[in-house]
């Protein structure tokens, strides 16, 4: 099927918002071509799931669609319109599994080595989006902190390298009740400025004592949750004709309840957490990397102002089969590793948030926890800089914000 | 707005509307270069002849030999060749590099996945096939094309591969070739498995497999290396093999440990060992994958110090080191920088190729652009047969 055969009955699966958007767009996606309709139809068919900011750039996306004239059409889609489709993907149910078509047709894409023309496709595209309908400023200049280095007592290597260029390094930080601190100031920014999903604390183990006007998503939480989808994982890869591409399908299609989840009368959050172990490579099973990938999501999905991500250690490497079968609840750990992992998953936070709107005013501070080093960055932090004054955290806030 | 191609960074797109993807990539390539240049005092080699005459004569002909070695995985300039970098491949920079030709611009325009991408590396096609099926590369490999031409015995060519989805990477299913003209494919993890007979728990951390898809372990087909060739061929008795086994640290040590034995008993002329240590970066833990790139660089330098002592590799080897390609930027939002391979931006798909040893000209940078097909049909020359059906062109540096 074509996009041009699309009726509005044809979207009858999709949950009720998505339903009610879609179908007021039905004539806009007709004129669209195949390469370039399903990944928008993947997002569409999780609206009622999204978090405010994607709900908003979907709606703008088709409403832009819409008002778009037919020679405009032709501009816009000329690139996409020139990827050759195959028929087998043509008869992909894409209407109610666009997922499943975009990944195959990625795969498609890197066999006929179309890739390179489709990405650059996507890219026109975006840039041409980004000038007709810019993002909003975020109505406070945003704050990224990330705590790392829990349990590590030293380190080989310089700490914050990566980031050191953009911002101040200070090597005499009073450590003392510095998480405490840092808490108490994401939660007075999340009361002063109440935005849904806006405020974030991420914890790479277990969650400290915060205030609930926080959003919190911590790896020990998960546990049982992990514990089950590890379980089905190794269900689901003994059976028989099972392949990778099968289990990335089968993971996909998982929802909270299936992983004992939906109790807590959130479902996008649920949602939202159940991606962040089933689209997330690691995520399972090393907890640096759960809470690197959580901030990226957060940050990518629901653009929050305030985000708070602390890493925990992970446990030592063993073999990859081992550690995905959950045998071994209370394996060692490993600080020293786990703080390399941070210090660049800190860095990957603030890349993340500088690509979100209001970059130019936003705030990053990393700290190693419980030590004296931190670094901060601000648009009145001088770049480049370092200092040896004696400080402490909420101090360096005030500086970098 | 945030449109659905997630790929789309707002700095990749400043980048591709005001310097393109060609630009990215001499950008990329001038940093290893300079780097090259300042770092192990390494020529410019852009005006320097071929080193034919010389590599006729250091080695007859007949006697001539070649190792590839493929750079485990994809690793990124910023955590090898760049300033930041050069603290994690010491033995590449302060041994390998001042005595090879180094090559700053290998390009893979074929798919980014590792078994498909090294099948095209061993073809000089690009092959298209699903990178997680254990099938043969449609087109006839490097073994096929030096086993044929020159009617060289099975025991002359051989390939080390970490992973059983590598099983079936030694011969094609052409039907000109294939049909046991191909390379005997040694599977170390597979080889150790059966040797301990079940009881792995010591050694399991050898026996990883798949960092992506760990679990992924195609039932082995094709022509395996049977556990008696270990006694018959290797001259390793089980039990010696278990207890060295015991010694190792990684699946790549391991496979380091076979090569070396192989080369020591067998000698091929055809040795091709596929690393993959550095490929945990999947796992996204940053300082998993720096000790996986720094074990590589470790275990290249022991590979070219075999060779230079083994009697019938000293003086007559080329050996050839390369990743199969790189990992994502930290600049493509589509990706996870280092964790993957999954954008086919500028930076997974440019990567670079030493050349060591017999026939090479020492010390010389070169920058131009190549193409990963181009390693087969330059071994062709060197080894004087013809990979008739291969994509790429022989590098002329080198011949």
């Amino acid at each position: 099927m074509l996009p041009s055969d699309l009726k509005p009955e044809q979207f009858n699966g999709y949950p009720p918002a998505a339903r009610k958007l879609v179908t007021g767009y039905v004539g806009a996606l007709q004129r669209s071509p195949l390469s370039f309709v399903p990944s928008l139809l993947r997002e569409v068919i999780e609206y009622d799931f999204k978090f405010p900011p994607e709900r908003k750039a979907i709606e703008n996306e088709l409403a832009n669609l819409s008002s778009l004239s037919p020679e405009q059409m032709k501009e816009w889609f000329q690139e996409f319109a020139e990827i050759k489709v195959s028929t087998k993907l043509e008869n992909v149910d894409w209407v109610n599994s666009p997922g499943l078509f975009v990944e195959q047709l990625s795969a498609h894409l890197w066999a006929t080595r179309q890739l390179d023309a489709f990405r650059q496709a996507a890219m026109n595209y975006a840039s041409r989006l980004q000038a007709v309908a810019a993002p909003e400023p975020p109505p406070v200049p945003r704050l990224g902190i990330a705590v790392i280095g829990q349990g590590a007592d030293t380190h080989d290597e310089p700490l914050f390298r990566k980031l050191r260029a953009h911002g101040g390094y200070f090597s005499r930080v009073n450590p003392e009740n510095g998480l405490e601190a840092l808490l108490n100031a994401v939660a007075a920014r999340a009361k002063a400025h109440p935005i849904p999903y806006g405020h974030w604390y991420i914890d790479g183990g277990r969650e400290a004592n915060h205030d609930p006007a926080l959003t919190c998503v911590s790896y020990n939480a998960l546990e049982p949750a992990r514990a089950v989808l590890l379980r089905k994982m190794s269900g689901e890869i003994g059976k028989a004709g099972m392949g990778p591409e099968m289990l990335r399908t089968r993971l996909a299609q998982m929802r909270p309840a299936d992983l004992g989840m939906g109790k807590a009368e959130d479902e996008v959050l649920d949602r939202f957490q159940v991606k962040l172990l089933t689209e997330g490579s690691g995520t399972q099973i090393f907890s640096t990397t759960f809470a690197q990938w959580a901030a990226r999501e957060t940050l990518r999905r629901a653009q929050p102002v305030t985000l708070l991500v602390r890493f925990a250690p992970r446990q030592r490497q063993r073999p990859m089969n081992e550690l995905l079968s959950g045998l071994r609840p209370n394996a060692d750990l490993d600080p020293a590793g786990s703080l390399v992992d941070a210090d660049m998953g800190a860095y990957y936070t603030y890349l993340n948030q500088q690509r979100l709107s209001g970059a130019e005013k936003s705030s990053f501070l990393v700290w190693f926890e419980g030590h004296n080093e931190a670094l901060a960055i601000g648009p009145a932090m001088p770049r480049g800089t370092e200092s040896s004054s004696p400080t402490d955290l909420k101090q360096l806030l005030t500086w970098a914000i | 707005m945030a449109s659905h191609f997630s790929s789309l960074s707002a700095r990749a797109r400043a980048a591709a509307a005001t310097s393109g993807p060609r630009e990215l990539a001499r950008q990329l390539v001038c940093n290893r270069r300079d780097f090259l240049r300042n770092a192990a005092g390494l020529a410019l080699g852009g005006a320097m002849l071929g080193p034919r005459a010389m590599a006729r004569a250091l080695a007859p002909r007949k006697k001539r030999k070649v190792v590839v070695i493929t750079f485990g995985g994809g690793a990124r300039d910023q955590e090898t060749f760049a300033p930041e970098g050069q603290e994690n491949i010491p033995h590449l920079m302060r041994e390998l590099i001042p005595q090879s030709a180094f090559f700053t611009q290998l390009v893979n325009h074929g798919i980014l996945g590792h078994y498909v991408a090294t099948a095209s590396l061993v073809t000089g096609v690009y092959e298209t096939f699903n990178n997680f099926a254990a099938v043969p590369p449609e087109h006839p490999t490097v073994f096929e094309y030096f086993r044929k031409d020159l009617r060289r015995p099975s025991s002359d060519a051989w390939v080390v591969a970490p992973s059983n989805g590598f099983n079936r990477i030694g011969e094609s299913n052409h039907p000109s070739y294939g049909g046991g003209l191909g390379a005997t494919v040694i599977l170390p993890k597979h080889l150790l498995s059966a040797a301990m007979s079940g009881a792995t728990s010591d050694v399991d951390h050898l026996l990883r497999d798949n960092y992506e898809t760990p679990f992924y372990a195609p039932e082995l087909g094709g022509r395996e290396f049977e556990l008696q060739q270990l006694e018959m061929l290797l001259k390793l008795s089980v039990d010696d093999f278990k207890a060295h086994a015991r010694t190792l640290s990684s699946p790549d040590e391991l496979s380091v440990y076979i090569a070396r034995q192989l080369m020591r008993q067998v000698a091929p002329s055809l040795l091709w060992i596929t690393m993959h240590d550095i490929d945990i970066a999947h796992a996204g833990a940053y300082s998993l994958y720096i000790e996986g790139i720094r074990r590589t660089d470790r275990l290249c330098a022991e590979l070219w110090q075999a060779i230079q002592t083994e009697p019938e590799y000293a003086g007559n080897t080329t050996l050839f080191i390369l990743p199969d390609f790189g990992r994502d930027s930290d600049d493509d939002s589509g990706g996870n920088g280092f964790q993957h391979h999954r954008t086919g931006d500028v930076i997974s798909r440019t990567t670079w190729m030493m050349a060591l040893g017999a026939g090479v000209r020492p010390g010389v940078v070169f920058d131009r652009a190549m193409e990963s097909t181009d390693l087969v049909p330059t071994i062709g020359s060197m080894l004087d047969f013809s990979a008739s059906l291969a994509q790429g062109k022989p590098i002329p540096e080198l011949l």
